[in-house]
């Protein structure tokens, strides 16, 4: 067995790199040589897809010679994180997928290391949150949900990701607007989306919380009803109202965005941002973002840091109420 | 009949030579993953996505579902040989099948394995074809209140498991309760039993404690005993091929094992282990020889690794159906669909049908193409058994030290693997069966969750659980399966108390 296997083993593992690496055209003068791309989750998660794209992007623009990826799940971030920050410290070559979930994440765990101790180089993406409910609901509007919410928050039970999450954190700030105790939210946490989604099409929940493309071809087929969404503007094709429009005043949208590691200096900084910036205006990163419908959002260097900052005390202080923090 | 054109339009992609060898590759890699322990199949499509910028998506999804699986059929294979089982699916299948590997039957019992999941994933995949939306909707009449009671079955079951003493059997299935308690609490977000250590907010990882029990514990219980040269492990004896009396005792716990794995594959949680406990117990409260459960019942590995592959093909329902996964597989190729710019959901068969068709016909080919792989293997996968043992397990801890690192990058995961190993070994000198833990793991979490879940639903009315009729119900067989065998054999024995009392009386 072991003389069989191992070979087998040798040859499955080098056809992997070799696939990946079947069209590597030659452009000139790429802006990096390599970039060392950390992503703190599991492959085929959210951030894998980013970085993964980020990769498939700069290779067909040319801009970066080759990429080494590097996954690290778990926690929300929180078992990568600590990792990146120690290893890749002070390496102008080394980028970092995260986003919103990782600021919740270092706060619900008081873990030591966070998002503060990284670099903030770019935000790409960005998903606003929907709130929606069974096509068999009673609720056929905003306002039907409203109501009910103000008469028994108890009696509407909302189903989204795990406790502390996004879709945890907008259902505290949607029953703060409405003048209600966020600590009164009857949130049922699921692990992953399809036992969300299974749970709100079965009707065995009141309403559910998750970010649009997840729910999107629920709606598309009739199985769900979306009643509001809580980004700034509406999403382009989708005609359901903002909160804001609503006369709820609460945004929240589900980021992701590019990290470098502490210690590097602002030429290093520079590079990485540069390069971020002509990745973004290449026609390869437009057509993933269109074909994924991702939203772009496209923010970097300190103005991003600054909305970052914002980001955290925002959370910080929803999650409080909802006494998680 | 459209169901049935379509198919065959399937059938016709899928069979182009072109993507029929990227089904074979598929089957080829998955058969192995399988049998590697701690490598899985879905570790295995998510390495491969990248390749989903340069494979055309029929081509991609026939490869994945030749490794989807072959994973199943080679999971089957360490499990029986060496009892190390890769998967947590399999590990029922070790129960029996590794029994009957040590008694010289381990051709009889990989045959059995491999013809069951044969004929049990290809009753899956034609339930899938044919019946796939009804049987989501059934699912999706399943709430939280419907998984504990559901769980609730499951560790009734868990009694068929707990081995010779029930003591020792319980304490193991305590262990692995605790175990799954550990890391963040979906419904508070407050860490448990984590000891400040972030590697341990997302939990224990079910194949690091099996792999780790298993397979290092086995290790090290040879390595204790001492004594390898003289082959002690197992020794050959008999036809690797099944005989009539194989046969006749195989065929019902494979078509009862598909029929209980499809529909749990459906559910949106429950996984591929739940059908496979239940498939156990149900062969053993049902064979003719239960005396043989424990010593290598043939039964005892047809029925479980049926259930298993049936599950497989279920757990794809929701996800061509619904967009749903309902396993870490199925989210993986979930998000493979989205490389490809396809959202899957409620919509995919009718703007994906292509691609659906063409995937689930090379699931029936893969069906073939595996079956024809894994019967001829069998006669070589039992030759493995003469290689000394202790090469053999040499071979094993480092299969399953590279496996483990690789899946999460994490020496601390390799450190845990090591601390499982040593309890494993701990247990097996102690006569403390090692599968009533890992139930335990997989049963607690998925019992409190829904039942606080359900609570939450329904404002803290316990209530709840006996008003809702699906959850009731399975509460009901729950208790008779409980009481009834306790009640029938109090009932027996009444009468034989009487008999010598009125024998004293003649």
């Amino acid at each position: 067995m072991i003389s069989i296997t191992r070979r087998r083993l040798l040859i499955g593992a080098s056809l992997a790199p070799l696939a990946a690496a079947l069209p590597r055209m030659a452009f000139a003068a790429p802006m990096f040589e390599s970039i060392n791309m950390f992503i703190p989750a599991a492959p085929g998660g959210g951030w894998d897809g980013t970085g993964r794209a980020i990769e498939a992007a700069s290779k067909s623009a040319g801009l970066i010679g080759g990429f080494q990826f590097e996954n690290v799940s778990g926690a929300g971030g929180m078992v990568g994180l600590p990792k990146f920050v120690n290893q890749r410290k002070g390496m102008g070559n080394a980028l970092l997928v995260g986003g919103s979930v990782m600021v919740g994440a270092g706060i619900a765990n008081k873990s030591p290391v966070t998002i503060k101790d990284v670099t903030p180089i770019a935000r790409l993406t960005e998903e606003a949150g929907v709130i929606a409910v069974p096509a068999s609901s009673p609720f056929k509007t905003w306002k039907d949900l409203e109501n009910a919410l103000k008469a028994n928050p108890k009696a509407v039970s909302v189903a989204g990701g795990s406790a502390g999450g996004t879709d945890h954190l907008l259902l505290g700030m949607l029953l703060r607007a409405l003048k209600l105790n966020p600590k009164d939210a009857s949130y049922v946490a699921f692990s992953g989306g399809g036992a969300a989604i299974a749970a709100i099409i079965g009707g065995q929940v009141s309403a559910g919380i998750s970010g649009y493309s997840e729910f999107a071809e629920q709606v598309a087929a009739g199985r769900m009803r979306l009643l509001a969404v809580s980004g700034n503007k509406r999403i382009p094709g989708v005609d359901v109202p903002t909160l804001k429009e609503l006369g709820v005043p609460v945004t929240a949208a589900n980021w992701r965005g590019v990290f470098a590691p502490p210690g590097i200096n602002a030429k290093q900084k520079q590079a990485l941002i540069d390069y971020m910036t002509a990745l973004n205006k290449s026609q390869a990163w437009k057509d993933i973002v269109a074909q994924r419908k991702w939203s772009d959002v496209f923010l970097a260097g300190d103005a991003f840091a600054k909305e970052l900052a914002e980001d955290i005390a925002e959370t910080e202080a929803a999650m409080k109420e909802l006494g998680l923090a | 009949m459209s169901t049935f054109d379509a198919l065959m339009g399937g059938f016709a992609t899928a069979l182009q030579p072109g993507i029929l060898l990227y089904g074979v590759g598929g089957c080829f890699l998955g058969t192995l993953v399988g049998v590697l322990p701690g490598i899985g199949p879905a570790l295995t499509i998510a390495l491969l996505l990248p390749l989903t910028y340069k494979v055309p998506a029929a081509a991609m999804f026939v490869l994945f579902a030749g490794i989807y699986y072959g994973a199943m059929y080679g999971g089957s294979t360490t499990s029986i040989l060496i009892n190390a089982p890769g998967e947590s699916a399999t590990m029922v299948t070790a129960m029996e099948g590794n029994r009957m590997a040590r008694r010289g039957r381990a051709g009889p019992a990989l045959a059995t394995a491999a013809i069951g999941s044969f004929v049990a994933g290809t009753i899956g995949t034609i339930a899938l074809t044919f019946f796939a939306p009804w049987v989501v909707e059934i699912a999706l009449a399943f709430g939280p209140a419907e998984y504990a009671a559901l769980s609730v079955l499951a560790l009734v079951a868990v009694s068929s498991v707990l081995g010779n003493s029930t003591l020792r059997g319980l304490i193991a299935l305590a262990v692995g309760l605790l175990l799954g308690f550990v890391g963040v609490d979906l419904q508070t977000g407050q860490p448990r039993l984590t000891f400040g250590a972030a590697e341990l907010l997302d939990g224990v990882e079910v194949t690091v404690v099996l792999v780790g029990i298993f397979a290092v514990g086995e290790a090290l219980f040879l390595a204790w005993q001492g004594h390898f040269a003289d082959g002690e492990v197992m020794k050959l004896s008999g036809s690797v091929k099944l005989s009539r009396e194989d046969w006749k005792r195989s065929w019902k716990p494979w078509l009862r094992g598909a029929a209980l794995g499809f529909p749990f594959g459906a559910l949106p949680a429950g996984g591929s282990e739940l059908p496979t406990l239940l498939s156990y117990y149900a062969e053993k409260r049902l064979s003719k020889h239960p005396e043989e459960f424990g010593k290598g019942a043939i039964e005892g590995v047809a029925g479980p690794e049926a259930a298993n592959n049936a599950s497989a093909a279920g757990v794809l329902m929701p996800l061509l159906t619904l967009g749903i996964p309902t396993s870490a597989t199925a989210a993986v190729i979930l998000s493979a669909f989205q490389g490809y710019g396809i959202q899957p959901g409620p919509l995919l068969f009718t703007q994906q049908s292509g691609l659906v068709w063409t995937l689930i016909a090379s699931l029936y080919i893969g069906n073939v193409i595996l079956l024809l792989l894994n019967l001829p293997l069998v006669g070589l996968w039992v030759k493995l058994l003469y290689i000394p043992s202790q090469w053999l397990y040499a071979g094993i801890l480092v299969i399953s030290t590279v496996a483990v690192y690789g899946a999460g990058n994490s020496l601390f995961d390799v450190g845990m693997l090591f601390a499982f190993g040593v309890l494993g070994f701990a247990m097996r000198r102690l006569d403390i069966p090692a599968a009533p833990l890992i139930v335990g793991m997989i049963l607690g979490p998925l019992l409190e969750q829904s039942m606080r879940q359900a609570l939450v639903i329904s404002q803290g009315d316990w209530g709840t659980f006996a008003s809702r009729p699906l959850s009731a119900s399975l509460l009901a067989i729950a208790a008779a399966l409980l009481v009834m065998p306790r009640l029938v054999s109090m009932l027996r024995k009444a009468p034989r108390q009487e008999s010598p009392a009125s024998d004293a009386r003649q």
